[in-house]
C-alpha cells in the first residue's frame, strides 16, 4: 500500500510501485485536476509540485515521492501564490480549451513563489517546459507579470 | 390589462418549475416538441434560482463557443452577465443543427456564432418577451411598460427576477414573432463579457472527458497496427493477462482499424498490459509508402493538366507570350493536430441502449456511426457533451474513429465476458499521434507570367494532394465536379486581380486517413499563393504590400484588412539593418485576416527571432472583441508551430513520429508579442477560430525572403536549417 502526503492530508492508495504520481493522483485518488499529456515530461499538463518543486508527475514514480509533501491544482488556490495566478488566470483571460492550464497554473505559482518579480526571461525559463497547443502564451505572461505585481503590493 | 392571452395548453412548453424556450424553432419542430413533453430540447432555461443556462448546441473546444453564444441570449434576455450558464447541447439534428450544413449537428469551419447569430438572439428575445408577458399579468401592468436591465424586470416600484417570474413564464405561449434590438442598443455585443469556462479552466475543475468516471468503469488501452490498412491476423495476450490488474484483453474491429485493448480499472495497469501483448499482423492491404515516394508522385502529376477548379482567360496562352515567367514550387507535409487532450472517449453499453461520453464535434454523424457499429437505433445512443481538451478539427472525424473504436471494445467486452463495464478509451500521446487523420500532404506548382511592364498578367496554380471530403458526409456538398473545394479554398478564390488565370487539381489516393486540420484547404493555399506574390513582388522590384493593394482594388475588406496591418505595423518606416517585415492577407471562412511579421536575425548563424506580429482581422461584428483577439492569437501560435517544425513523415508506411520531442511544437520562450487590430464592421458576424493560422507562416516566410533574399519552399522552415529561438 503506497502513502502518500497530498495537500496536506496522509493518503493511501493501492498501486503498482511504478505507478508515476499522474496515475495515482488521477484513477487511485480521483483528483483529476492534473492532466495527461504526454506521458514522456514532454508537455507540463502533469505539473504538481513536490516539496514545492514543480514537478511532472507523468515521469514520477508515486513510490519515490512517498514521504514528501505533495501539493496539486485542487489546493494551489489556498496558497498566496496559487490564488494570485489563479485570479490573475481568469483576468487576463488566459484559458482556451483549458487542458493544459492546470499544470501552467503549477508552474506559474512555482515561479511566483520563489520569484516575485520574475523577468522575461524567467518567465521563458520558467514555463517553456508547459505546452499549450491553444497558445495562451501571451496571456499566460501577461498574468504572470499581473499576479507578481499583486504579491508584491 | 392582460396583454398575453393564454392559449390552449397544448402551446406551452413547459418546464418542471422553469422556463424552457425553443423560442426561435420554424413551427414544425415546434409542433413536435409539442408532443414530447419536458425534453431539454431548446436554447434558453431560466431557474428559478435565477440562473439562465444557454444550451450550446456547437463543442467548447478553446475557440470560446460557450462565451459567445451565450453572449448573443444575455444581448436579447437584458440578462445579468454573472447569471449565466453554458450548457452542452444534446445530439439532436432537427432541433440542433448547424444551420449552415443542413440535418447534421457539429462545429466547424469556423461557423458556431456565424450560424448561431439569429438564432440564439431570437431565442434571447423571446425568453424576454415571456418574462414581460409574465411579469404584465402579475402586476396587471401594460407589457409595453415593463424594462428589464441586467437581469431586473421593472415597472413603477415593482421589482422581479427571472427567478422569480420562471414558473409563471412557463405557463405562457411562445411568441411566434420577435423584435431583435437595435445594434445602437447592444449592452453585450461588442464588449469583452468574461469567459464562462475562465475559472473552471484556472482551477482544474473543469471536466473533459479524460476526467469522467463511472462506477466500475475500465480503461481501455489499445494496440493499433504498425501500419495503416494492416489486419489483425493473431495476438499473444499471455503476458499481458498474467499483470496484476488486467481484467481483459479484447480484439476489435471497426470500419476504420483493427486493434487489441486491454483493460484494468487504471491507465497505468492497462497501459503496462498493451506493451506486453504481441500481435501478428495481415499487411497485404497495408499502405508501405514513404513520404519521399508519395512526393516524387506527386511532382508527376503536378507536370499534368489536372482538373480545372478554375479558369479566368487563358493562362497557358497568356504564360507563352509573358515577357517574362516566374515558377516555384511548394511541398507541404502531413500534420498531426496534437490537441493537449490525447483522443479518448466513455462508453457505456447497456441492454437499452448506449452512453458516450465525449468532447463532442459531430454529434450526429457521431451518434449514427455508433448505432450503426452497435446495432442500435440513433435515439438508443445519447452523447454527453464535454468539454474537449483542444481539437484543431480533430474531433470531428469524419468516420468517427476513436468512438466507434470504444464502442466496438465496449461491445467486445461486453459479449465476451457478459460484464457490462464501462468503457474509457485513453490514447496515449504516441497513439493519437499515429493513428492518421492528418492534414494531408501537398504539392504545388505555381507559375507567374509578367507583360514588358512588369504587370502580373498570367497565374497558373497546380495542387496535388489527397481529398479530405471524398467518401465523407459532406462528399455530395462540397465535391463538385472531380473537385473538393476544401483542396483548392484559398487558391480557387484568389482575390486578386490578374486577367489570365486557371487553379487546377490532382487529387490521388493514398491509404493515410486525412482530415481537416484548422483552417482546412487554407493551411497550403495561402502560403503558396501568399509567398508566391511576394516572389513576384521581389521580381518586379515592387513593394509588396502596394503590388497587393493594386491588386485588390475589387476586394476592399482584403484591402481594409491589409491596410490596418501595415498601418498599426508601420509598413513605411525603415528598419535597421539585419531586421525585416513581411506581409500577407487571406480570407478564410468569410473572415479576412492580415499579418504583418517583424524578424531580426540573432547572433546564433541561422537563427532568427520574431520579433513582432501585427494582425488585422475583420469577422464582420466582432461579438466578443476580447474572444476575436484570443483567437487570433491562438491561430498564429498554432500556424507558427507548424511553420517552424511541424512534419508527420511516413517510412515504409510507418509514421516516424510519436510524442512532443519529434513533433516539436511552439512553446512559450518562442512565441512572439502579437497585436490585434480589429476592423469595425457592421456585417454579419463570421467565425474566428482559423482564420488567423494560414496568415501567419506566409507573413514570416515573406519577412525571412525580405532579410535574406528567399522564402522557404518546403515546410516546415526547420527541415532547412532555418530556426527561430
Amino acid at each position: 500500500m503506497l502513502s502518500l502526503n497530498v495537500n496536506g492530508k496522509h493518503v493511501s492508495a493501492d498501486a503498482a510501485d511504478d505507478t508515476p504520481l499522474l496515475w495515482v493522483l488521477r484513477d487511485h485518488l480521483n483528483m483529476t485536476g492534473t492532466k495527461f499529456g504526454c506521458g514522456m515530461a514532454l508537455c507540463g499538463a502533469c505539473t504538481v509540485h513536490v516539496d514545492g518543486q514543480p514537478t511532472r508527475s507523468c515521469t514520477t514514480p508515486a513510490s519515490a515521492v512517498s514521504g514528501k509533501r505533495i501539493t496539486t491544482i485542487e489546493a494551489i488556490g489556498a496558497t498566496r501564490a496559487g490564488q494570485a495566478v489563479q485570479s490573475a488566470w481568469v483576468a487576463e483571460s488566459v484559458p482556451q480549451c483549458g487542458y493544459c492550464q492546470s499544470g501552467q497554473v503549477m508552474a506559474a505559482a512555482a515561479l511566483l513563489a520563489a520569484n516575485r518579480n520574475p523577468s522575461d526571461a524567467d518567465i521563458d525559463s520558467a514555463m517553456s517546459g508547459n505546452i499549450c497547443r491553444c497558445a495562451t502564451y501571451p496571456r499566460i505572461r501577461a498574468a504572470i507579470k499581473r499576479a507578481a505585481k499583486g504579491l508584491r503590493a | 390589462m392582460k396583454t398575453i392571452v393564454n392559449v390552449s395548453r397544448r402551446d406551452f412548453i413547459k418546464g418542471s418549475g422553469a422556463l424552457v424556450l425553443g423560442v426561435a424553432l420554424p413551427a414544425s419542430t415546434l409542433a413536435q416538441m409539442k408532443v414530447r413533453t419536458f425534453a431539454p430540447n431548446a436554447f434558453v432555461r431560466i431557474g428559478t434560482d435565477n440562473t439562465v443556462t444557454v444550451i450550446v448546441k456547437h463543442l467548447e473546444m478553446g475557440q470560446g463557443t460557450y462565451t459567445g453564444l451565450p453572449t448573443l441570449v444575455a444581448e436579447e434576455l437584458d440578462a445579468d452577465w454573472p447569471q449565466i450558464r453554458a450548457e452542452g447541447a444534446p445530439a439532436d439534428a432537427k432541433l440542433y443543427n448547424n444551420l449552415f450544413w443542413g440535418p447534421a449537428q457539429g462545429t466547424g469551419g469556423s461557423t458556431a456564432l456565424a450560424n448561431s447569430y439569429e438564432q440564439l438572439r431570437k431565442a434571447g428575445a423571446a425568453a424576454r418577451a415571456m418574462l414581460v408577458a409574465a411579469a404584465a399579468g402579475k402586476w396587471n401592468a401594460p407589457a409595453s411598460e415593463i424594462k428589464i436591465s441586467h437581469g431586473t424586470i421593472y415597472w413603477k416600484d415593482r421589482r422581479a427576477t427571472f427567478g422569480q417570474l420562471a414558473a409563471d413564464a412557463a405557463k405562457l405561449p411562445v411568441p411566434e414573432n420577435v423584435t431583435l434590438k437595435d445594434p445602437e442598443d447592444f449592452i453585450y455585443i461588442g464588449k469583452p463579457a468574461r469567459r464562462t469556462d475562465a475559472r473552471a479552466k484556472s482551477t482544474g475543475t473543469a471536466q473533459f472527458t479524460q476526467d469522467v468516471k463511472l462506477p466500475g468503469m475500465l480503461t481501455a488501452v489499445v494496440l493499433h497496427p504498425p501500419r495503416f490498412g494492416a489486419k489483425l491476423k493473431s495476438f499473444d495476450a499471455s503476458k499481458a493477462k498474467a499483470l496484476k490488474g488486467v481484467q481483459n484483453v479484447v480484439a476489435f474491429s471497426t470500419p476504420v482499424t483493427d486493434g487489441v485493448a486491454v483493460l484494468a480499472k487504471d491507465y497505468w495497469t492497462a497501459k503496462k498490459g498493451r506493451d506486453a501483448l504481441t500481435a501478428e499482423w495481415d499487411e497485404a492491404a497495408a499502405f508501405k509508402l514513404s513520404s519521399s515516394q508519395i512526393l516524387d508522385e506527386y511532382k508527376k502529376l503536378a507536370a499534368t493538366p489536372g482538373t480545372p477548379a478554375r479558369t479566368e482567360g487563358d493562362a497557358d496562352k497568356a504564360l507563352a507570350s509573358a515577357a517574362k515567367t516566374l515558377e516555384a514550387a511548394y511541398e507541404f507535409p502531413y500534420l498531426a493536430h496534437a490537441a493537449m487532450e490525447p483522443m479518448n472517449c466513455v462508453v457505456r453499453l447497456q441492454a437499452e441502449g448506449c452512453e458516450v461520453w465525449n468532447g463532442e464535434q459531430f454529434q450526429t454523424v457521431d451518434q449514427m456511426a455508433v448505432a450503426r457499429l452497435l446495432g442500435l437505433k440513433p435515439e438508443q445512443v445519447k452523447l454527453n457533451q464535454l468539454y474537449a481538451g483542444g481539437s484543431f478539427g480533430r474531433r470531428a472525424n469524419p468516420a468517427s474513429d476513436y468512438l466507434l473504436e470504444a464502442a466496438a471494445i465496449a461491445k467486445a467486452s461486453f459479449s465476451g465476458t457478459g460484464g457490462k463495464a464501462p468503457i474509457k478509451l485513453v490514447w496515449g500521446r504516441e497513439d493519437d499521434m499515429r493513428a492518421g487523420w492528418y492534414r494531408p500532404m501537398y504539392y504545388h506548382r505555381l507559375q507567374a507570367g509578367l507583360d514588358a511592364e512588369g504587370r502580373l498578367v498570367a497565374w497558373k496554380h497546380v495542387i496535388v494532394g489527397q481529398s479530405i471530403l471524398t467518401g465523407t458526409a459532406f462528399e455530395s456538398m462540397l465535391v463538385k465536379d472531380g473537385i473538393d473545394a476544401t483542396s483548392v479554398e484559398g487558391a480557387s478564390n484568389l482575390p486578386y486581380d490578374i486577367p489570365n488565370l486557371g487553379v487546377f487539381l490532382h487529387s490521388p489516393k493514398m491509404g493515410v486517413p486525412v482530415q481537416w486540420w484548422r483552417s482546412v484547404g487554407s493551411t497550403h493555399t495561402a502560403y503558396a499563393t501568399e509567398c508566391f506574390l511576394d516572389e513576384i513582388a521581389l521580381a518586379t522590384k515592387k513593394d509588396p504590400f502596394e503590388l497587393r493593394r493594386a491588386l485588390l482594388a475589387k476586394h476592399p475588406r482584403h484591402k481594409g484588412v491589409l491596410e490596418l496591418a501595415a498601418q498599426k505595423a508601420g509598413w513605411d518606416k525603415p528598419l535597421p539593418k539585419g531586421r525585416a517585415r513581411g506581409i500577407a492577407v487571406h480570407e478564410s471562412f468569410n473572415t479576412f485576416v492580415a499579418q504583418v511579421v517583424e524578424i531580426s536575425t540573432t547572433e546564433k548563424e541561422g537563427s532568427h527571432r520574431i520579433d513582432r506580429v501585427v494582425c488585422a482581422v475583420d469577422c464582420g461584428v466582432a461579438v466578443n472583441p476580447n474572444v476575436v483577439a484570443m483567437q487570433m492569437e491562438s491561430g498564429i501560435g498554432y500556424g507558427l508551430s507548424a511553420a517552424l517544425a511541424g512534419a508527420i513523415t511516413l517510412k515504409d508506411g510507418m509514421v516516424e513520429q510519436s510524442n512532443f520531442h519529434d513533433y516539436p511544437v511552439v512553446r512559450m520562450n518562442q512565441m512572439p508579442p502579437i497585436e490585434v487590430h480589429i476592423v469595425p464592421s457592421r456585417e454579419k458576424p463570421s467565425g474566428v477560430g482559423e482564420p488567423s493560422t494560414p496568415v501567419i507562416a506566409p507573413a514570416l516566410a515573406n519577412a525571412l525572403a525580405a532579410l535574406e533574399g528567399k522564402s522557404p519552399r518546403v515546410l516546415p522552415f526547420s527541415n532547412q536549417e532555418i530556426s527561430f529561438a
